[in-house]
């Protein structure tokens, strides 16, 4: 993973301590395994075996310390990376088909763009999200999670990225033999480029 | 009598028959329990066998091995063959061969039923093999996504061999799952409370119940989705007002519990093992059924998890984020109870208890890998992805294939009575855990790379390739470790030499018999106090075969067991169960042309299958119960009980009452579909809706006469009167219910319309089998008290009719008030 945005980026921090922290549980419990198998007295054994220590210290109390922050830490950052309000911001819309990516503008009413999705770099970019055949997804790696494309729905994701250049788009969802080959590129200009763009002189 | 000729007399009456009409007629629960679970393996072999063609795919970049169409095939069997055909049957030819057996009774409550549900398995597992070999094998994914697995997606016939194929397999697992739960609640040794009941049991008992509500949201997916595809009924057609995302709904509404049903049975095993490889007792029994409990529970409502990805509003999303990172809580608590009791134990590292380590180490992987993808951002990314296969391995291989290889080495000896004596499984074992690790771990490591799942192959220059020869090399490990288990396991069962009993001096009741086990299980029935009856009383054993317990006579040719009081275990009744038949297997025969004839659309074979498997099931009812009162019965110890067929409440009655559960989860998961179409839906309302109409509504009140007129005929029997009046009022009442059912249906447009007029369709259909089933019960019930098989004393057939109508009668008034709602609303 090399973010190119923030919502990837969130995302990499966000793996990066769940990482360290489930390292940490798997080697304390092999550890706990380990320590069964130790040579000892049977009056030891008993003593080491009581139920508080074992099903509520660490059957519940432990988890539920754990599970508790990973879940608020979770919920901050996925409220990060809601689609919010925000004075700059471009709405752009993709409609997927096997096994084609289809893209239309609200700044520039009825231009569409056939595998090559345009954004202005360094401003949030809320993506409608839609399908006429099968479920797809809608998935930029480098710039944010994926979102499904639904018949019938739209869905809304938010992404960007920090820089102007190209960043490869894939379909999320399987949907048949072309899934592979259901590919994207989006392309996000300096401003001067994305002017041009909604203008029609690139 | 010797217990010599005491074990003659009783295998006259139990055995099997000999030859190879045993095979067929066979309703003996260790005969039928080894017969699941090696078809079970067989199918594990074969999913084997594509998994290792997906990795010698993958093992290179720009593979030319296999092209898409091949590949989806492939991907898509190999998950539908491990989850369908192979992990559930493991669980139910496991318990079927063992519960008795723990419980200290002779057989299942139901034999023919778990006769009728092997060959539903056997012959609607060899459809989808038979798609496979035939290269017309479904090919949207195990989770089957319309409109992909739709008309739309797949004209062709390939995901009409999922949806016909697994839903008659599924029947299987309703059946064994009544089966269980009958079996835990009432054929339990005598005085065994719930409280001492063997650990296995209480998992069992969870996972059966979870199979009955389960399950049954699959089934219906799959029947409106086939409906979908045959007929046109737009179910999950944005266009004509329906939705796809109602399937996802029902999907994951069964695969969610999927995963515990089958991870519960695997914990079962080591509940039970683990303590006596560690030579203790279970740390915790109290915390530990509490926690198989809430899982059972929890797991039913984290289902949206796998639906992160498609928009999902917040709220709920925060809900199910935090849902499912709880539901590891009940899971952490088994896992510490386990390790607690190693640690108060003296563990002896015999191959059972090597393979419940390479458990525990695989395991918590997963389960970390799961709380990770519980948290709704990174599922964003990870989504779709080898990490997630990567994940689901470390679960289902951890969490049950490990277990499962426990329970071979722990229960082989009493499989086969002999020693485990060729040291094979220890090399097997290193090969399949290293090859294990190696294979998956890699498969995180590029999934995070962004390596996408169900893509049959990559270009080079990403970094992927060396990680994916590593991962395809250790899959080839693996796969040779699992051929030595086979080939350990067959040598063992055939050459080592016989072993002595208990070897692993245990003290559940499954060892308190001779190995292999004899087909009455225990000479003689003892009263049990004790967890660990046979470390309570070591004489046990001896002392049932010499007929100290109840039922130590052969009598009269008859498979006599008991049946006890729910909670305490009190002795209630003596049980005759039937000997061998083929009439289960004749009954899944004809079910599989019913199940044939919509597969190859040769729908005349449709009602004439159906027509075939009601005469059949007449004929199997028929020939139960008795036509005189007998009075109670000597059953030993000076205790006299009840025959089953002179008691209000006979196993039947209790195995109704939890078929009902699953046809009711069924009946709501459809008003559920109803509900979400209804308020999610894009097009909705319908052109037209239903107008309810005076005429309808005096008909439908008429249905009522059904309950009322089964509780007449059921006060007649009781004073010894005639039953014409009754039941002649039920069957009017039922005759209402099917008349205002055909009246909608009448006045409905074509059910292609609207998703609407559809779903009414559906439920008129609902109400019509099911009341037309109560008119030939009701039938039933007056030709039997006409040939003498009712009586004061005999009522209890009575009483499993009248719950059917109830149920029956109750759902199709919902079924028209469901579909007329929408229209007194407007
Ligand atoms: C014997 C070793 C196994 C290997 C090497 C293996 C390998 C794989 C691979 C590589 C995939 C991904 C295919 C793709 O998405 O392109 C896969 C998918 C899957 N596997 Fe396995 N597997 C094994 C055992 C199992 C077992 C024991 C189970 C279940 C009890 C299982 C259940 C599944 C499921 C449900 C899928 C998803 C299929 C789909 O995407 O529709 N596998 N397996
Ligand atoms: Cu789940």
């Amino acid at each position: 993973m090399h973010p190119a945005g923030p919502a990837a980026q969130h995302i990499a921090t966000l793996w990066w301590v769940m990482l360290a922290g489930a390292v940490a549980i798997f080697v304390f419990t092999m550890l706990l395994l380990a320590l069964a198998f130790r040579k000892r007295r049977d009056e030891e054994r008993a003593e080491q075996g009581r139920e508080g220590l074992w099903l509520a210290g660490l059957g519940l109390a432990f988890p539920l310390t754990v599970l508790g922050a990973l879940l608020v830490y979770g919920l901050v950052i996925g409220e990060r990376l809601m689609p919010r309000d925000h004075p700059d911001r471009v709405t752009v819309s993709a409609e997927a088909r096997q096994w084609e990516w289809r893209f239309g503008y609200a700044d520039r009413p009825g231009h569409a763009t056939t595998g090559l999705l345009h954004i202005p770099a360094g401003q949030p970019v809320d993506v409608e999200i839609t399908s006429v055949d099968v479920i797809h997804g809608f998935w930029v790696p480098r710039l944010a999670g994926k979102l499904d494309a639904i018949p019938g729905h739209v869905n809304i994701l938010r992404i960007e990225a920090w820089e102007p250049g190209d960043y490869a788009g894939v379909s999320g969802e399987f949907s048949g033999a072309g899934y592979r080959e259901h590919r994207f590129t989006v392309r996000a200009h300096d401003a001067a480029g994305w002017t041009a763009f909604l203008e029609g002189t690139e | 009598m010797t217990a010599l000729r005491r074990h003659r007399a009783l295998t006259k009456i139990w055995a099997s028959e000999s030859g190879w009409r045993r095979w067929f007629s066979t309703v003996n629960h260790s005969d039928l329990g080894l017969m699941f679970m090696c078809v079970s393996v067989f199918h594990f072999l074969v999913a084997g066998v594509l998994a290792m063609l997906i990795r010698a795919q993958l093992a290179s970049p720009r593979s030319a091995f296999m092209g898409a169409d091949v590949y989806n095939q492939v991907f898509t069997m190999h998950g539908t063959l491990m989850m369908f055909l192979f992990a559930i049957p493991m669980f139910e030819g496991l318990t079927i061969y063992l519960l008795p057996k723990l419980l200290g009774s002779r057989d299942l409550a139901f034999p023919r039923l778990t006769a009728y549900g092997f060959w539903c398995y056997v012959f609607g597992g060899s459809m989808l093999i038979f798609a496979l070999i035939a290269g017309i094998a479904p090919d949207s994914g195990w989770f089957m996504y319309p409109p992909l697995s739709s008309t739309l997606g797949s004209p062709g016939i390939n995901p009409d061999f999922w949806l016909i194929g697994i839903t008659f397999v599924e029947i299987s697992a309703i059946s064994a799952a009544v089966e269980i739960v009958v079996t835990v609640l009432r054929y339990r040794a005598p005085g065994m409370t719930l409280a001492k009941m063997p650990i296995y049991a209480w998992y069992a008992l969870i996972t059966a119940m979870m199979i009955l509500t389960g399950f049954p949201p699959l089934i219906l997916g799959s029947i409106l989705l086939e409906l979908e595809r045959a007929f046109g009924l737009p179910f999950f057609q944005v266009a004509e007002g329906g939705d796809s995302l109602l399937w996802q709904h029902l999907f994951w509404l069964f695969g969610h519990p999927e995963v515990y049903i089958i991870f519960l049975p695997a914990a079962g095993v080591i509940s039970t093992i683990l303590p006596v490889m560690a030579r203790t007792t279970l740390l915790g029994y109290g915390w530990i059924v509490a926690a198989a409990a809430s899982l059972g529970v929890l797991s039913f409502g984290l289902w949206v998890h796998h639906m992160f990805t498609t928009g999902i509003p917040h709220l709920s999303l925060a809900f199910f984020s935090a849902a499912s990172t709880l539901v590891a809580v009940p899971t952490a608590v088994q896992i510490f109870a386990w390790i607690g009791t190693l640690t108060k134990g003296r563990p002896e590292l015999h191959m059972p208890l090597r393979w419940i380590l390479a458990f525990f180490a695989t395991f918590v992987i997963g389960g970390l890998t799961g709380v990770m993808v519980a948290v709704v951002p990174f599922d964003w990314q990870a989504h779709d992805t080898h990490f997630i296969v990567a994940h689901l391995h470390y679960v289902l291989v951890g969490g049950f294939v490990f277990p499962m290889l426990a329970a071979l080495y722990y229960w082989l000896p009493h499989i086969t009575g002999r020693k485990q004596f060729f040291r094979l499984g220890e090399t097997a074992f290193w090969l399949v855990t290293l090859g294990f690790h190696v294979t998956f771990l890699a498969m995180h490591w590029v999934g995070l790379l962004g390596q996408r799942r169900r893509t049959e192959t990559y270009d080079p220059g990403q970094g992927w390739e060396a990680i994916n020869l590593i991962s395809s090399i250790g899959g080839f490990v693996m796969a040779i470790g699992f051929a030595l288990v086979i080939v350990d396991v067959v040598v063992n069962a055939a050459v080592a030499i016989r072993g002595r009993r208990n070897p692993w001096r245990a003290g559940t009741m499954e060892w308190a018999m001779p190995t292999p086990a004899p087909a009455y299980n225990f000479a003689s029935l003892m009263p049990v106090d004790s967890r660990e009856p046979l470390h309570a009383d070591s004489s046990l054993p001896l002392r049932m075969a010499r007929g100290e317990g109840y039922l130590g006579e052969a009598r009269n040719g008859l498979r006599e067991t008991l049946a006890v009081a729910i909670s305490t275990g009190r002795p209630e009744y003596l049980v005759i169960l039937p000997g061998n038949t083929m009439l289960p297997i004749s009954m899944a025969f004809v079910t599989g042309f019913f199940f044939l004839g919509l597969l190859i659309k040769v729908y005349w074979l449709v009602p004439l299958a159906a027509v075939g498997v009601i005469a059949l099931a007449l004929r199997w009812v028929w020939g139960l119960g008795s036509r005189q009162d007998q009075g109670p019965q000597e059953v030993g110890r000076g205790l006299s009980l009840p025959p089953v067929s002179e008691v209000a409440d006979p196993p039947g009655w209790w195995g109704m009452l939890f078929l009902l559960l699953a046809d009711a989860t069924l009946f709501g998961s459809l008003l559920f579909g109803y509900a979400f179409l209804w308020t999610v839906a894009p097009n909705w309302p319908p052109p037209a809706w239903m107008q309810p109409d005076p005429a309808l509504l005096a008909i439908a009140a008429a249905a009522v006469l059904g309950p009322l007129g089964l509780r007449l005929a059921q006060g007649a029997l009781a004073r010894g009167r005639g039953l014409g009046a009754g039941l002649g009022l039920a069957a009017l009442g039922l005759i209402a219910a099917l008349l205002a059912a055909g009246l909608v249906l009448l006045h409905l447009p074509a059910p292609q319309t609207h998703a609407y007029d559809a779903t009414v369709w559906v439920l008129m259909g609902y109400s019509l089998v099911h009341c037309g089933v109560g008119l030939l019960m009701t039938g039933q019930m007056a030709a039997r008290r006409v040939a003498g098989f009712l009586s004061p004393a005999r009522r209890g057939e009575l009483r499993i009719v009248q719950l059917w109508v109830d149920y029956a009668t109750l759902t199709a008034l919902l079924s028209l008030a469901a579909a007329v709602l929408p229209g007194v609303l407007s």
